[in-house]
């Protein structure tokens, strides 16, 4: 019989329509502004918990609870200027050890909870917070390695006994001068074994080689820079203690953090982008450093560098342990002196040169080099340029007075240096220095004032659309309504069960496959009309309407989807969210119009002996 | 309620040349403004830095002017945004400040004109993303613009995916020379919205092209140009009311989006406008005038089976 359906595809139907309702349903709760209380390197207790509460009813502020869950506090408020202003209620109470932030907390109630079903999360532009676009200079990078290479390559031949003049870096390759055509078959055998990532040909001058990365290899290293960079970034990003973060990859050589509810951008930036390192150096103390700044003569396995007065230094080239073999730092104060210091812990590799360097070297004077990298804009030949500066200072330089193992302490700092210190100390240092090109800051009163006009527009054009239809194909119409709507839920739980971030220009996606959703309706009921008009009996006419409308729905959403997936590939930010948006409303269009309408009308006409059909 | 309760019979192709020269003076306007205004490109374009700021009362522009003036920042654009109590400042960086703190500085020398200002939204955009941005989105536009002629021509036939591509190329240049001419800030967002014209226009473009293609196939006599005709004409009630749909939710986002969606809104608005008129006159058409015949769209293979997986 014409116009029954299968009970499996009946059964689909409603399978898809409960599920759609149930994953969509967690967006309807909204969300409270909050606070959220975390701490980097203990167990939240009770008793912060009721210290919260205290400041709170100090400050006469209101607040629907505070929780502890998770090793973080959560305290939710009914409007955003009580959660403004308890934030700086609560930093002032509980002082710098606690990372306090604000935050959106879905109402969700906890039986949804408990079966894992979460609303979509918000875009920065809906609750506001920071997002930056850091760039990696790759070629610091390699640089960097490179440096380090030439050290490890200096210190091994001495080690080895091969007589060497100079080991140095001019532009991506290291040349070894050496005394003897002996050394020089030595150098170049242990090179090549030792280091199989550089290339050793023999250089330009008798006595020399010259070591280069292949190209395969700087790739890879600059892969790993950006994977490293990133890596850096989560952890000072979660020192940060910001609700929740988005750290990833754009492109070759582009990371993209967003870290929602932060407002002290000035704070952000300055621990995203800074890279800061340590090396411990031995003190060359037989050499007068200011005479050698004077002259321009420096020992040749020296260095110089200004200490944080200005007055030059003469310090070591080999480094004894850099800021890669640090396991952790901690600012606290000395206890002998009451002087703000950073612990630090080595890893067992570092603790062993250390451990030997100190006991070769006790009484004599040891210095910590602290490395800054700043970026400043320039202009060369009239294109913006970005120069990344590497600032040294000796921060530090003691006697030694024992012989060091894993953990030691750093003296001789302000407080800020050393909570700053030990907070990108810990974090890990950067692989190759980032600079910032692209900031976005969005208040969070502006959030809520673009959630209630997307929802409003929402709304209206749902409603217009809506009523429009019913109007104009009656029954099928009615249907057709239904259809959208449940276009509209299935989109939204979609986008909820792939944890999708909801931003304006989606919610503007949404709306825009309402209107799309209807174009298959419109031309199912076309056709239908049509069959009707030309003297076909009702049941034939639907029949005969949804076969032909079926290929043109199809090819109308594939050309449609084609623009919405190239939108994806290509978009950024903003773009891809209407992308998401928009493909998966064409793709539950599909289902909804031809399968969900169908299903309906099927089971309201199906089987009847209909004399007239109203459309 | 029915709009067309029979099916018209307007003779649209006759005025095919009537609609075609003005489309291609319309665009040459379009070409031309770009070619000498350009497009007033936003900062997710240019690079630089934009300052939202909201006041309790009604914002006094001549007056952050000036403020700005004296602060250093001669260049500054403000304007209001949305409500009189907020205002948009757009500016570059100053030489030696890096971008990043000029959105500090600004909110700086307002706050100390006038303590209640309130910021609402920062953006700095380096040199170098917005050309990534730039080319990002030309290449999205020609992909997208493959994308569809193959798609057609795999699905019909090549000169209807001429058409097709014809028909859509018009809708963009339309919609990005109606931006030129009137000024209108181009940021990602009209981006967005342009893209998205193209897969409408497309879509429009598609549901003519089946019905001529079936109409060629079941009709024994007639002339390709009758036949497109009759096409065009029994889709028209699909058309119109399809568009105007889409129309309807346009409005909504045009009268409550915000600011932040009106470029987008106003690109969408013009873009399916452009785009129903597109598929009926140029997208058709230029099939035409390349020769479309009943024997190019006959059926290949045997496509009865597909009968059978209608849902």
């Amino acid at each position: 019989m014409l116009n029954r359906y299968p009970a499996w595809k009946n059964i689909t139907v409603i399978l898809v329509t409960v599920l759609g309702i149930l994953l969509a349903l967690p967006n309807l709760y909204g969300d409270d502004p909050a606070v959220q209380i975390s701490e980097n390197n203990a167990t939240l207790t009770d008793t912060t918990t009721t210290q919260v509460e205290q400041a709170l009813n100090t400050a006469k502020l209101p607040y629907k609870s505070a929780v502890l869950n998770d090793n973080r506090i959560l305290v939710r408020f009914n409007d955003t200027d009580t959660q403004l202003r308890a934030l700086d209620a609560v930093k002032k109470t509980l002082g710098n050890n606690y990372s306090v932030a604000l935050n959106l907390a879905p109402r969700t109630p906890k039986w949804m909870r408990a079966i894992g079903l979460k609303p979509m999360s918000k875009g920065l532009d809906l609750q506001g917070g920071v997002h930056f676009q850091l760039l990696v200079d790759l070629n610091a990078a390699v640089q960097t390695k490179l440096q380090r290479d030439a050290t490890d390559i200096r210190g091994s031949l001495r080690e080895r006994l091969i007589r060497y003049e100079d080991v140095s870096l001019s532009g991506d390759a290291i040349n070894v001068t050496l005394r003897t055509p002996e050394d020089v078959a030595k150098a170049k055998t242990f090179i090549s074994t030792e280091y199989p990532e550089l290339t050793v040909t023999p250089g330009s001058q008798p006595n020399t080689l010259t070591a280069r990365m292949s190209p395969q290899n700087i790739q890879q290293l600059r892969q790993l820079a950006v994977e490293q960079n990133i890596t850096t970034l989560r952890n000072r990003v979660n020192e940060l203690g910001v609700a929740e973060p988005v750290v990833q990859q754009q492109g070759g050589n582009s990371i993209v953090v967003e870290l929602p509810g932060v407002q002290d951008t000035a704070r952000a930036r300055e621990i995203l982008g800074a890279t800061a390192t340590l090396e411990f150096r031995l003190v060359d103390y037989t050499g007068n450093a200011v005479l050698a700044k004077q002259t321009g003569h420096i020992p040749l396995d020296d260095q110089l560098f200004p200490d944080k007065a200005g007055n030059p230094v003469l310090l070591k080239r080999d480094v004894i342990v850099s800021g890669d073999q640090l396991v952790d730092a901690v600012s606290g104060y000395d206890q002998e002196s009451g002087t703000p210091d950073v612990s630090v812990t080595l890893n067992s590799a570092g603790a062993a040169k250390m451990g030997e360097v100190t006991r070769e070297n006790l009484d004599k004077p040891m210095a910590v080099l602290y490395i800054e990298t700043k970026t400043e804009h320039t202009t060369v030949n009239g294109q913006p340029v970005l120069v990344h500066k590497k600032v040294y200072t000796v921060i530090n330089v003691a006697t030694i007075r024992g012989i060091f193992s894993n953990r030691f302490q750093i003296t001789g700092l302000a407080q800020d240096e050393a909570q700053n210190l030990a907070l990108l100390l810990r974090a890990g240092s950067l692989a190759a220095p980032m600079d910032i090109v692209e900031e976005r800051t969005v208040g969070p009163s502006l959030g809520q004032e673009n959630i209630k006009q997307g929802f409003y527009a929402a709304l209206l054009g749902f409603v217009l659309v809506v009523v429009f239809i019913a109007l104009y194909y009656k029954i099928f119409g009615v249907i057709a309504d239904l259809a959208v709507f449940m276009n509209l839920v299935l989109t939204v739980a979609l986008l909820s069960l792939i944890q999708a971030t909801l931003t304006l220009p989606g919610i503007a996606g949404i709306v825009l496959t309402l209107g799309m959703g209807v174009d298959a309706n419109v031309l199912i009921n076309e056709h239908i009309r049509e069959e009707v008009r030309s003297g076909n009996s009702p049941q034939a006419s639907i029949h005969a309407g949804y076969r032909r409308a079926f290929a043109t729905i199809v090819d109308a959403h594939v050309t449609t989807l084609t623009a919405a997936v190239m939108l994806f590939l290509f978009g950024a930010g903003p773009v891809k969210g209407f992308a998401v948006t928009l493909s998966l409303g064409i793709l539950t269009s599909l289902f909804t119009a031809i399968m969900g309408t169908r299903s309906l009308v099927n089971w309201f006409y199906g089987g009847r002996n209909l004399k007239k059909l109203p459309v | 309620m029915e709009f067309f309760h029979k099916v018209p019979h307007i003779n649209f192709l006759a005025a095919r040349k009537l609609a075609m020269g003005m489309s291609v003076v319309v665009l040459l306007i379009a070409v031309v403004s770009l070619a000498i205004h350009g497009l007033n490109f936003g900062v997710d374009f240019t690079g630089g830095v934009t300052v939202q700021v909201a006041y309790p009362q009604p914002a006094d522009l001549r007056q952050i002017r000036e403020t700005l003036g004296t602060a250093g920042y001669q260049d500054a654009i403000v304007q209001n945004f949305g409500t009189p109590e907020e205002v948009l400042i757009r500016l570059q960086p100053k030489k030696g400040v890096s971008g990043k703190d000029t959105g500090s500085a600004v909110l700086a020398a307002l706050q100390k004109a006038s303590p209640q200002v309130k910021l609402e939204q920062v953006n700095f955009v380096g040199p170098e993303v917005g050309k990534d941005l730039a080319t990002k989105g030309a290449l999205a536009f020609f992909l997208t613009l493959t994308g569809i002629l193959l798609y057609i021509w795999f699905r019909f036939e090549w000169r209807l995916a001429l058409g097709g591509v014809a028909a859509t190329l018009h809708d963009v240049v339309f919609t990005v020379g109606f931006f030129s001419i009137f000024h209108l800030e181009f940021d990602l967002n009209v981006l967005a919205a342009v893209l998205a014209v193209m897969g409408y226009s497309v879509n429009d473009t598609v549901v003519v092209f089946d019905r001529i293609r079936e109409d060629f196939r079941i009709t024994r006599k007639g002339t390709p140009f009758e036949i497109i005709n009759l096409a065009v004409n029994q889709t028209l009630s699909r058309t119109i009311i399809t568009s105007g749909v889409t129309l309807l939710v346009v409005i909504a986002l045009l009268i409550l989006g915000g600011p932040v969606l009106h470029g987008f809104s106003v690109a969408l608005f013009v873009g399916i406008i452009v785009g129903t008129y597109s598929s009926i006159y140029i997208a058709s058409a230029t099939a035409l005038i390349l020769g479309v015949s009943k024997k190019d769209l006959m059926v290949r293979v045997k496509e009865d089976k597909k009968v059978d997986d209608m849902p």
